[in-house]
């Protein structure tokens, strides 16, 4: 068999000009850390900013105080479902606080408390899980994209977002999240592909928790890392344990450095696990032992970040208190908002769907008063 | 003796392991169907009983399960797949169109692809956006297409079965508000095959057309006629695809009057096509315009909304009082 020397030439070239170097390969493969599981400072890293991580801290703490209300909700009967972020929440916290005010947040089903930390109040982000209405908030207000339920598909409009941003001149960077089972739908093969060939602004960010539903990695990809796909794409890949919060902030925002740079999107995958059921739906004792989970508690995102904190002398049990305290106050403010009776309105079926209404739809919006007079009188 | 209780998740779940114990060609996959047993449980034990080489989870990609069934079945097996749910097979829409519809007919028969799309479809299950969409009319509306919903748990083991037998491939429409709601099902007695409709109750007065979820409904209805003097016969139709003309025809020629009820949108729908067969083939025995009572033509609502937008015994009455009643007299 003959080698064909300038097919190889050609590819390192290829290589060589979308950048790929051993120390890549490597990022996309082995996660980045600057706090290890025991909350010190890996060696070589420097150290974050004390008061911007207590910062940080405080929001880890309402994100793990709104997941634990909403699992409670969800158990008085007030949310029809929810699909906790619990053991997440550093990926929640880091992806909103590296935006700017003008960029997008694309979400999914699972990011409740990424919105909520993105400044949307959770009340509002809930009306989908308690049944009201599909989005509670206004998206362009907020610069957050309805939640997307349908796995993989939101990837692209986050890039025809970031896309349309620069052709407008705007240096908006957008965040679009999805989780790893995502990875295998056909969107976002798309989605990233397109980025990389608009050089769009985007930052992909998985958060590979281990398991759709309860279908287990290993059945979604045999990739070294699903960090590692944008490489076929001609982008970095780039993956950071997920459990980590100055480590997600490092690297998420220096992906949305890159992007609002003009030098294109970045995939960065989380290393991380959902410590709950899919969803309050879901009985993962059917699919996964105890064991596993026991395994990831130590690694838990708020617990490491509060040691190296406390170490550092950044937080005491003042501080902490104050913290607690107020997420207590969110969570009364979550239950009061949820708990309170709202009237959903049955003509607005009918209100949104067309700017003008067909003449058919106008017609059963009557037939509809007219039932419900009836049912009144 | 009384046959035993089973719901339909249970009498589907009979029918695949039935189906796969006798033929080595079945294979059944999906999303979380192997290890978890479906997200309903329908596929609850197979994969325990029969191995990773018979009832597999697949990477998460409808159209990658659609895809690689089609294949399958070029080689020679019978894949039954599982759509999650209804509005979580729109990424396999292409494949199901342009591959699953036509291969046989682009081939003139030398392909022939014995497939089964299993999908937990329609409402009133309380669900959020996405999962309570009644797509019956994508299907039903491309030719190569057989389409089959069962009302009953007995026709969900006795079609299912038919289905995975069938030589052309089939959209096998579960409504899933019925998943866990248990009836007696004897899997010995044999269920009429697809494409033919039934009659679930004689009526002298009007025919209430139906099927899947809107069975029991129609049913409902009836009964509640039946205590203000009005005789009411339900037609079950059991598939879409084929459409058996002569039985709805021939129920609705005695009574001269029918109402077709469907969860989904109206507009342009199973239940406008059947409207419209009805009134083609019945014109001359008709005393009134067939009536439609359907989901609005909105996206399935919120929870707190859906029984707003469901076909109840209520519009269906009101739908029944507008036959034109006062000109018989
Ligand atoms: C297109 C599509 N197919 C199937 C589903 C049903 N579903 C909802 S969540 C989920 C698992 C997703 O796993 P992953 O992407 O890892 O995200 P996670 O839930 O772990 O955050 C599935 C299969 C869906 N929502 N959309
Ligand atoms: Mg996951």
């Amino acid at each position: 068999m003959t080698v064909n020397l300038g097919n190889i030439r050609d590819n390192c070239k290829a290589m060589w000009r979308c950048g790929l170097s051993a120390g890549q390969l490597k990022a996309a493969i082995t996660p980045a850390r600057l706090l290890d599981e025991t909350g010190r400072l890996v060696r070589g890293a420097s150290a974050p900013d004390p008061e911007a991580l207590v910062e940080g801290y405080r929001k880890l703490v309402f994100a793990r105080r709104l997941n634990e209300q909403c699992g409670a909700l969800v158990r008085q009967g007030r949310l029809a479902v929810y699909p906790s972020s619990r053991g997440q929440e550093a990926c929640q916290v880091a992806c909103a606080s590296v935006l700017a005010d003008g960029d997008w947040l694309f979400p999914t089903y699972r990011d409740t408390a990424a919105i909520a930390a993105r400044g949307v109040d959770p009340v509002e982000v809930l009306t989908l899980l308690r049944g009201d209405w599909h989005c509670g908030y206004d998206p362009n207000e907020h610069k957050v994209a309805p939640q997307a339920t349908p796995l993989a598909t939101q990837l692209l409009h986050a890039v025809g977002v970031a896309h349309a941003a620069r052709l407008k001149g705007e240096d908006t960077v957008v965040m679009a999240l999805c989780g790893d089972g995502a990875t295998s739908e056909g969107d976002f093969h798309e989605a990233c592909n397109f980025a990389a060939v608009f050089r769009a602004p985007v930052v992909f960010f998985v958060q590979n928790n281990k398991y759709a539903i309860s279908v287990p990695l290993a059945r979604q990809s045999v990739a070294p890392s699903l960090a590692a796909k944008a490489i076929g794409y001609g982008m970095p890949g780039v993956r950071v344990d997920g459990n980590d919060l100055p480590a997600l902030e490092k690297v998420l925002g220096e992906a949305v450095a890159r992007a609002r740079a003009g030098e294109g999107p970045t995939l960065v995958e989380a290393d991380t696990y959902r410590i709950e059921s899919h969803t309050n739906a879901d009985d993962a004792s059917r699919y996964r032992a105890d064991d596993e989970v026991t395994e990831w508690l130590p690694r838990d995102p708020l617990l490491r970040v509060r040691t190296y904190l406390t170490a550092v002398g950044a937080l005491d049990d003042d501080r902490e208190q104050q913290i607690t305290a107020a997420a207590e106050e969110m969570a009364a403010a979550v239950r009061a908002g949820v708990g309170a009776e709202t009237v959903a309105d049955p003509e607005e079926l009918f209100t949104h769907l067309y700017s003008t209404p067909t003449p058919q739809l106008v017609e059963q919006r009557a037939a509809l008063r007219a039932e419900l007079e009836l049912e009144e009188a | 003796m009384s046959a035993p209780k089973m719901t339909m998740a249970q009498a589907i779940n009979a029918a695949l392991r039935d189906a796969i114990a006798e033929d080595d060609s079945v294979v059944v996959f999906g999303e979380d169907v192997a290890q978890l047993g479906g997200v309903f449980r329908v596929t609850d034990g197979l994969h325990q009983e029969f191995g990773e080489g018979r009832v597999f989870d697949t990477p998460l990609a409808e159209s990658g399960i659609v895809g690689m069934a089609v294949g399958m079945a070029m080689n020679g097996m019978r894949p039954v797949v599982e759509m999650q749910f209804d509005a979580f097979a729109y990424p396999a829409f292409e494949q199901i169109v342009s591959h699953v519809a036509k291969l046989g007919n682009r081939t003139r028969g030398k392909v022939r692809l014995p497939i089964v799309i299993r999908i937990p479809y329609a409402g009133g299950i309380g669900g959020v956006e996405h999962h309570c969409d009644s797509s019956e009319a994508y299907y039903a509306h491309t030719p190569g297409l057989t389409v089959v919903a069962p009302a009953t748990n007995a026709d969900a083991y006795g079609l299912l079965r038919a289905a995975i037998a069938s030589p052309d491939p089939v959209v096998f429409l579960e409504p899933k508000k019925h998943y866990f709601a248990k009836e007696e099902v004897d899997v010995s007695v044999p269920v009429p095959p697809i494409g033919r409709a039934v009659a679930r109750r004689q009526g002298k007065d009007a025919t209430l057309i139906a099927y899947g979820p809107s069975v029991p409904v129609a049913l409902a209805a009836a009964e509640q006629a039946a205590t203000e003097g009005r005789d009411l016969g339900v037609i079950d139709l059991r598939s879409i695809v084929p459409f058996d003309d002569d039985t709805v025809c021939a129920e609705v020629r005695k009574t001269g009057r029918a109402v077709v009820v469907a969860e989904a949108p109206g507009f342009a729908s199973v239940a406008s096509e059947i409207a419209a067969r009805v009134g083609e083939r019945c014109f001359h025995h008709l005393e009134a315009p067939v009536r439609r009572v359907t989901g609005f033509d909105v996206p399935y609502p919120p929870p707190k909304l859906e029984h707003h937008f469901l076909p109840g015994v209520d519009r269906i009455l009101d739908a029944v009082d507008t036959l034109q009643w006062e000109d018989a007299a």
